[in-house]
C-alpha cells in the first residue's frame, strides 16, 4: 500500500523536556491508525508537530514522499492535511451553518471574492448544509456554536473537519469531555467517514475499548517515545502496553515507598 | 438557505433616511445645522473604517489618525499649491488614497504578524513618527501653525458640499455592505472570531488583515480629504491621537462589527460635542465637557460594551429566542423526552 504519510525520528524538545522523541512512523493511504498513551505521553504534541501547529526540533515530516516539515500550518491544511482540535475550537459567535461554510469556502478556494453576496455561492452553502446532515446538527443551523452543548461543538468539530475535504483527517480525541450518552453518536460519524470515504485517518483517543475495532492499527506513545504500533490484537497482548497504558507502571511507582 | 432581499427593512430604512438627510438643506436653512451634519457624515466615514479593522477584523489600531490626516495634507496641500477646482480636488482624493493604500500596505505587512497588543502598540509608534513629519516638513505642512486655503469655488456653498459628503457617505457605507457580506468579509470575521482556526481551515489570514487595514486606510484618507475641505483650514491635529481616540469612541459607542453603529456613534458624539460645549455659556462646568464625556465613555463600555446597536439587536435577538424556546417547551411538556432525568433527580 502506498504511503500518505510520514514521520521520520521526529522529535520536539521543550527546554530539557522532550515531549515528544523520536517516533517514526508510517501510515499507508485509506489506513485507520488510532494513538493511544496516558495523560502526557505527547499525543496532542505529535498531531501539532504533523500539523504544523509547532515546529519539530528534530526528524522529519512526509506528505505523499513530500517534506513538510518547514510549511505553515495553513500550507500544510492546504495540501490536504486536516485536523480537528482537542479543546473545542469554533467560531464562537458565528451560527453553526457560517462555521461549515467558511470550512467549504476554504476548500472551494473562494478566498478573496468580493462582488457577489456571500449567500449567493449557493453550492457552497448547500455543501455545508449535506455535511451538517452528516454529523446529524441540521436543527440547530442557526444557533450561534457558542450556545451547542459540548457533544454538539464536538460534533461541529468534526463537521468543520469533513468540510475541509482532505485527503488525512488528524482527529484529537473527538469525544473528549463528552457524556457517555453523547459518544456513540460520534462513533457512528467516524464509523461513517471510515466505511463511505477514501480518507486516511489518525485518531487520538483515550477510551481503548472504542477503538478497538475501528482501528486497522494502533501506536502507543509513552513519555514521548513511541512503545508499541501494531494491529489492535497486538497491542492487546503486549505486556510492555498493559503495563504502561493500563497502569502497571503507575501502580508500582505510587506504590513504592 | 434565504437569499437575502435587496428590500429588506433595514435597507428601506436606510434609503428613507438618506432621503430624509438629502432634503434637510432644503427645508432648513440654519448653516449650524448643516455643517454639524456634514461633520458627521465626514466623521461617520471615519468611524466606517475603523470599524472595518476593529470590528469586522479585529485589529485594534491606535494610528488611524494617520490615514485621516494624510487625507486632509494631501488636499490642502494640493488646493494650496495648485488652483482650487474640483478637478484638483478629485485628483487630491486620489493621490491621498494611493499613498495611503501604499502606507497602509508596507505597515500591516510589517507589523501585523504581531499579536493584538504589540500591534496597537506600534501603530501607535509609527503614527507618532508620521505626526513629527507633519510638524518638522514645515516647507510642505507650515507645521504645527497649519495654513488655510481656498475650498473649490463649488463648495463655496455649504448645501453642495453637505451633498457631497452624503453622497460619499452613502457610496462608501454600500461598498463595505457589500464587501463585509462577500465571502472575503467573511473570512475577515473568522479572523476576528479565531484567528488560529481560520489559519487552520487553510485561510492565510495575514493576508486578510492587510486587505482589511488597507480598505480601512483608503477610506480613511477620503474622510480626512473632505475635512479639510470643510475647514478650509489644516494643521497636525488632523494627524493627532484625538482623532483615533475619536473613531474609536464613535466605533464604541454606536456598536462595533455593525455598519450602521459607527455612523450612530458619530451621530451621538458629534451632537453631544456641539451641545455640551455649548452649554458651557451657562454652566462653566460644561467648558470641561470632555470630562463628562470621559464618564460617559466609561460608562458605556462597561454597561453597554456591544454599543447602540450591539445592545438593541442583542435585545431584540433574545426576546425572538425566548418566544422560541417558549413554544418548543410548550410542545416539549406534552411530550418528555427519553433520558431526561426526572424530578427524583435519577436518569430514566
Amino acid at each position: 500500500m502506498e504511503t500518505i504519510l510520514k514521520t521520520s525520528q521526529l522529535g520536539i524538545q521543550f527546554g530539557g523536556h522532550k515531549a515528544v522523541d523520536n517516533v517514526t512512523i508510517d501510515i499507508p493511504k485509506k489506513h485507520f491508525k488510532s494513538i493511544i498513551g496516558p495523560n502526557g505521553a505527547g499525543k496532542t504534541t505529535f498531531f501539532n508537530l504533523i500539523s504544523g501547529e509547532l515546529q519539530a526540533t528534530s526528524g522529519e515530516v512526509f506528505f505523499k514522499g513530500e517534506n513538510i516539515s518547514r510549511r505553515s500550518p495553513v500550507e500544510r491544511t492546504r495540501l490536504g492535511l486536516g485536523r480537528s482540535f482537542q479543546i473545542t475550537n469554533v467560531f464562537p459567535n458565528l451560527t453553526v451553518l457560517e462555521n461549515v461554510r467558511l470550512a467549504v469556502q476554504s476548500r472551494e478556494k473562494i478566498r478573496f471574492h468580493v462582488l457577489r453576496h456571500f449567500t449567493s455561492y449557493k453550492r457552497i452553502t448547500e455543501g455545508a448544509i449535506s455535511i451538517l446532515e452528516q454529523v446529524m446538527l441540521t436543527n440547530k443551523l442557526y444557533m450561534p456554536a457558542s450556545q451547542l452543548s459540548h457533544g454538539e461543538k464536538r460534533k461541529l468539530e468534526i463537521a468543520m473537519l469533513l468540510a475541509l475535504d482532505t485527503e488525512v483527517l488528524l482527529l484529537d480525541e473527538p469525544t473528549a469531555g463528552m457524556s457517555l450518552e453523547e459518544v456513540p453518536a460520534i462513533l457512528d460519524v467516524i464509523r461513517g467517514i471510515k466505511r463511505s470515504s477514501e480518507k486516511t485517518i489518525l485518531l487520538i483517543e483515550h477510551k481503548m475499548d472504542m477503538i478497538l475495532d475501528l482501528s486497522d492499527s494502533i501506536m502507543v506513545l509513552f513519555n514521548g517515545r513511541l512503545l508499541a504500533d501494531g494491529t489492535p490484537q497486538e497491542i492487546m497482548n503486549n505486556e510492555t502496553v498493559q503495563n504502561a497504558y493500563l497502569g502497571g507502571l503507575y501502580d508500582e511507582q505510587l506504590t513504592m515507598p | 438557505m434565504k437569499r437575502q432581499s435587496i428590500f429588506t427593512t433595514s435597507n428601506t430604512v436606510f434609503c428613507v433616511m438618506a432621503v430624509i438627510l438629502a432634503i434637510v438643506p432644503f427645508v432648513s436653512d440654519s448653516r449650524t445645522t448643516l455643517i454639524l451634519l456634514t461633520q458627521i457624515f465626514i466623521f461617520g466615514i471615519l468611524a466606517m473604517s475603523y470599524d472595518m479593522l476593529l470590528g469586522y477584523t479585529g485589529i485594534v489600531s491606535f494610528g488611524h489618525a494617520m490615514f485621516f490626516g494624510i487625507g486632509a495634507y494631501t488636499s490642502a496641500i494640493m488646493l494650496n499649491m495648485y488652483e482650487s477646482t474640483m478637478a484638483i480636488f478629485t485628483i487630491s482624493i486620489a493621490v491621498g488614497m494611493l499613498l495611503s493604500a501604499v502606507l497602509s500596505f508596507f505597515v500591516g505587512l510589517l507589523t501585523l504578524r504581531l499579536k493584538s497588543h504589540y500591534y496597537a502598540m506600534l501603530t501607535l509608534a509609527i503614527s507618532g513618527l508620521v505626526l513629527v513629519v507633519a510638524e518638522k516638513w514645515r516647507t510642505m505642512t507650515k507645521g504645527n501653525d497649519g495654513f488655510t486655503f481656498r475650498a473649490p469655488e463649488f463648495f463655496r456653498d455649504r448645501m453642495m458640499f453637505y451633498l457631497f459628503a452624503l453622497a460619499c457617505l452613502i457610496v462608501i457605507y454600500i461598498i463595505f455592505k457589500r464587501f463585509v457580506g462577500s465571502p472575503l468579509g467573511r473570512v475577515l470575521i473568522a479572523v476576528r472570531e479565531n484567528e488560529q482556526r481560520t489559519a487552520s481551515l487553510g485561510y492565510k489570514t495575514l493576508h486578510y488583515k492587510v486587505i482589511a487595514s488597507v480598505l480601512a486606510g483608503v477610506v480613511a484618507s477620503l474622510a480626512g480629504s473632505l475635512y479639510a475641505v470643510s475647514l478650509r483650514f489644516v494643521n497636525t491635529s488632523v494627524m493627532s491621537m484625538d482623532i483615533t481616540l475619536d473613531a474609536l469612541l464613535m466605533t464604541i459607542i454606536g456598536g462595533v462589527g455593525t455598519l450602521i453603529g459607527p455612523l450612530l456613534g458619530a451621530a451621538v458624539i458629534e451632537f453631544a460635542q456641539h451641545y455640551l460645549s455649548g452649554l458651557a455659556r451657562d454652566y462653566p462646568i460644561f467648558e470641561r465637557w470632555i470630562i463628562i464625556f470621559g464618564i460617559i465613555y466609561i460608562l458605556a463600555v462597561i454597561f453597554f460594551p456591544r454599543g447602540i446597536v450591539g445592545t438593541l439587536s442583542q435585545k431584540l435577538g433574545e426576546w425572538k429566542m425566548k418566544r422560541k424556546t417558549a413554544a418548543v417547551e410548550e410542545t416539549f411538556q406534552k411530550v418528555p423526552p427519553p433520558g431526561i432525568a426526572d424530578e427524583s433527580g435519577e436518569w430514566k
